[in-house]
């Protein structure tokens, strides 16, 4: 049956005009040309900042603090130790929330009520709002909010405040990407839990949930990915750009984006290839993270 | 040596990310200073301030920023205990995030204006005053850009620079200007640089010509921008124009009194029309604080040292006992805003 239904397709193609076959054929070389004009930019771009950054990344890049006086001898720890520390906190604040959202919209939620078409018109705004808009609302309603959750600090520029900034920036994608999870298990599974008895929140939490993980995994990774690489909500947040300290919580705190920011504005030249490096990082961070999503995704999809 | 030591530290730091947070509190001390600045900083200063500890924040003028930066690398490595974290959102920014009580110390390339000293008072936050450092506003021009005796008049920088001003090539400024399109490359309206030249050469109220100029708050984009324009012209602060020599023409001013270079010297002394000094701003309330006032008697002490490891001019011996003297006995330092 399989062979007989590729034969026809294949015999409409061979039946196509050469007019159409010309059209074609020049489709697939703009494609390509696309592709290849991502592929040099990003090409370009790191052979420009391997050339700069290169000689400074060396294992003590990565354990000494930036130095303004002996840039040779400039580190990024706090910043990365800062960067690690925000992606840990912004999962932890935008995981469970994410999943809950993701889960009432797509198991309990009516679709038929106006408020909850509302909330997915809405989530799906958010995900595309420009990430400063994000730092705007950061430092208005969390650095200088009326309440300072659990006494940690939130009300001051701290680690925590651009934790939560962060995760905000996220959670829209961390709950679409669950939704999509989530739906992508199969009705039948739900069904036959049910038929034996599991109420629905056995078979969400027994079933369903354990289903999406895969793919919930792998956006929350790609979510998060974003997250680290962004540099404005945490200037506005109030990020330091040179600190010779690890953060704490409820600190101040520095990140990779921010660094590499206040690096290409000094005057003096060896602090563009330090900004140089310390890209170099960043983007070996984020294709550790892209490498683990994919891997994730590969060895545990579910295939029902 | 110490890099091991970090790497104690930081490599199960780095191994469990939560650690991270974890280990914020128990790093010691700052290391001495990112490494290197630690063996020649034990002799010199006068004070002991081992015993200190607190978190300090700083932001403000992206000029001032180098300076405050090796300030907290040399003290670091006397004080290990207390945490300094620096910023350079702007002198305008700066001020704002200070009035709210986010930071305890305020960088400033422009004396603080009468509106942001009332914003500070209405939160009950007093700003004292205290110059650190200099600089010399720099006039730089395109390599190729051939100015007589390679010196401008304020009233010419005036004449090209004045809101409304029409001034399209640089011949109209005068006999022996080159015959050239004039380019225009000035720090934009957030800056506390572009608020001393209004200020100081065009005598306005935060306002030049808008029309042909380019801004930017990133002073290398200016320095290429010059560099890379036939008969561009711009200013910024010293440090980007002297560690761009090679690239830019830095301009000698005439305020009046004859043609002065931008230099160490000619600042100090004076003679350079628009040397302008640099400030920090404490709250009276934070200058009660050991470590607040334990760094700034640091910075008053060691002022000359840290300019240098900065590459920004130092003040002058005067401004610096003045400032030492302030610091001292918690005394003086109000702001004096020109009333207009």
């Amino acid at each position: 049956m399989a062979v007989t239904e590729s034969a026809i397709t294949r015999k409409i193609v061979e039946r196509a005009s050469s007019g159409e076959r010309v059209r074609e054929l020049g489709f697939r070389v703009a494609l390509l040309g696309c592709l290849l004009v991502a592929i040099v930019f990003l090409g370009v771009l790191i052979v420009d900042v391997s050339v700069d950054g290169l000689p400074f990344l060396s294992l003590e890049f990565f354990y000494t603090f930036p130095s303004r006086i002996f840039p040779e001898e400039s580190g990024i720890q706090s910043a990365l130790l800062g960067t690690l520390a925000l992606m840990v906190l912004c999962a932890v604040f935008v995981v469970p929330i994410g999943v809950a959202s993701a889960v009432y919209l797509e198991e309990y939620a009516d679709r038929d009520r106006w408020i909850n078409r509302t909330i997915e018109v809405n989530i799906q705004n958010l995900a595309s709002v420009p990430s400063v808009v994000y730092g705007i609302l950061g430092l208005a309603f969390i650095v200088r909010g009326p309440v300072d959750i659990f006494g940690l600090g939130v009300g001051q520029p701290t680690l925590l405040a651009g934790a939560l900034t962060l995760g905000l920036l996220v959670l829209p994608i961390v709950i679409i990407v669950s939704r999509e999870a989530i739906r992508a298990v199969p009705p039948s599974i739900r069904e036959g839990s049910l038929a034996l008895g599991a109420t629905q929140w056995q078979t969400i939490w027994k079933q369903v949930l354990p289903g999406a993980l895969p793919g919930v995994a792998t956006g929350v990774i790609l979510a998060l990915s974003r997250a680290i690489g962004e540099t404005a909500p945490l200037i506005l947040v109030g990020a330091g750009a040179f600190q010779l300290f690890n953060p704490s919580i409820d600190g101040p705190f520095s990140a990779l984006p921010i660094q590499i920011f206040n690096n290409v504005g000094e005057p003096e030249d060896i602090f563009r290839d330090l900004a140089a490096a310390t890209i170099l990082v960043l983007l070996g961070i984020l294709l550790i993270m892209n490498s683990l999503a994919i891997y994730l995704r590969n060895r545990y999809e579910n295939k029902w | 040596m110490k890099p091991l030591r970090f790497m104690s530290v930081a490599a199960p730091c780095v191994a469990l990310a939560l650690g991270a947070v974890a280990c914020g509190g128990q790093q010691p001390g700052g290391g001495s200073g990112g490494g290197g600045a630690g063996g020649q900083t034990q002799q010199g200063s006068g004070s002991d301030f081992s015993q200190l500890s607190g978190t300090i924040r700083i932001d403000g003028s992206s000029t001032v920023q180098p300076f405050a930066e090796a300030a907290v690398e040399l003290f670091s490595a006397e004080a290990p205990n207390v945490n300094i974290s620096v910023g350079g959102a702007g002198t305008g920014d700066g001020f704002e995030r200070f009035c709210r009580g986010e930071t305890q110390i305020s960088d400033a390339s422009r004396p603080i204006e009468t509106d942001e000293v009332e914003t500070c008072e209405a939160e009950m936050i007093e700003p004292v005053e205290l110059q650190v450092a200099q600089d010399a506003l720099s006039i730089v021009t395109n390599r190729e850009t051939m100015i007589p005796d390679n010196c401008i008049a304020t009233e010419q920088l005036e004449q090209l620079l004045a809101p409304g001003s029409n001034v399209s090539n640089l011949s109209e400024l005068g006999q022996g200007f080159p015959d050239q399109e004039v380019s225009l490359f000035t720090p934009g309206t957030e800056s506390g640089t572009f608020d001393y030249f209004t200020e100081e050469v065009l005598e306005t109220d935060a306002e030049q010509r808008t029309e042909g100029v380019q801004t930017s708050a990133d002073d290398n984009q200016l320095v290429t921008g010059v560099s890379g324009t036939p008969g561009g012209l711009g200013y910024f602060g010293f440090s980007f124009a002297d560690q761009n020599r090679e690239q830019l023409n830095i301009l000698q001013v005439d305020g009046g009194e004859g043609c002065v270079e931008p230099s160490i010297e000619t600042v100090q002394n004076n003679q350079y029309p628009l040397s302008r000094p640099l400030l920090m701003y404490p709250s009276r309330q934070s200058l009660q604080q050991p470590e607040v006032k334990g760094f700034l008697t640091f910075i008053a002490e060691n002022y000359q040292r840290i300019a240098e490891a900065a590459n920004i001019v130092p003040m002058g011996q005067q401004s610096a006992q003045q400032t030492s003297q302030i610091i001292k006995t918690g005394q003086g330092g109000e702001p004096k805003p020109e009333t207009e």
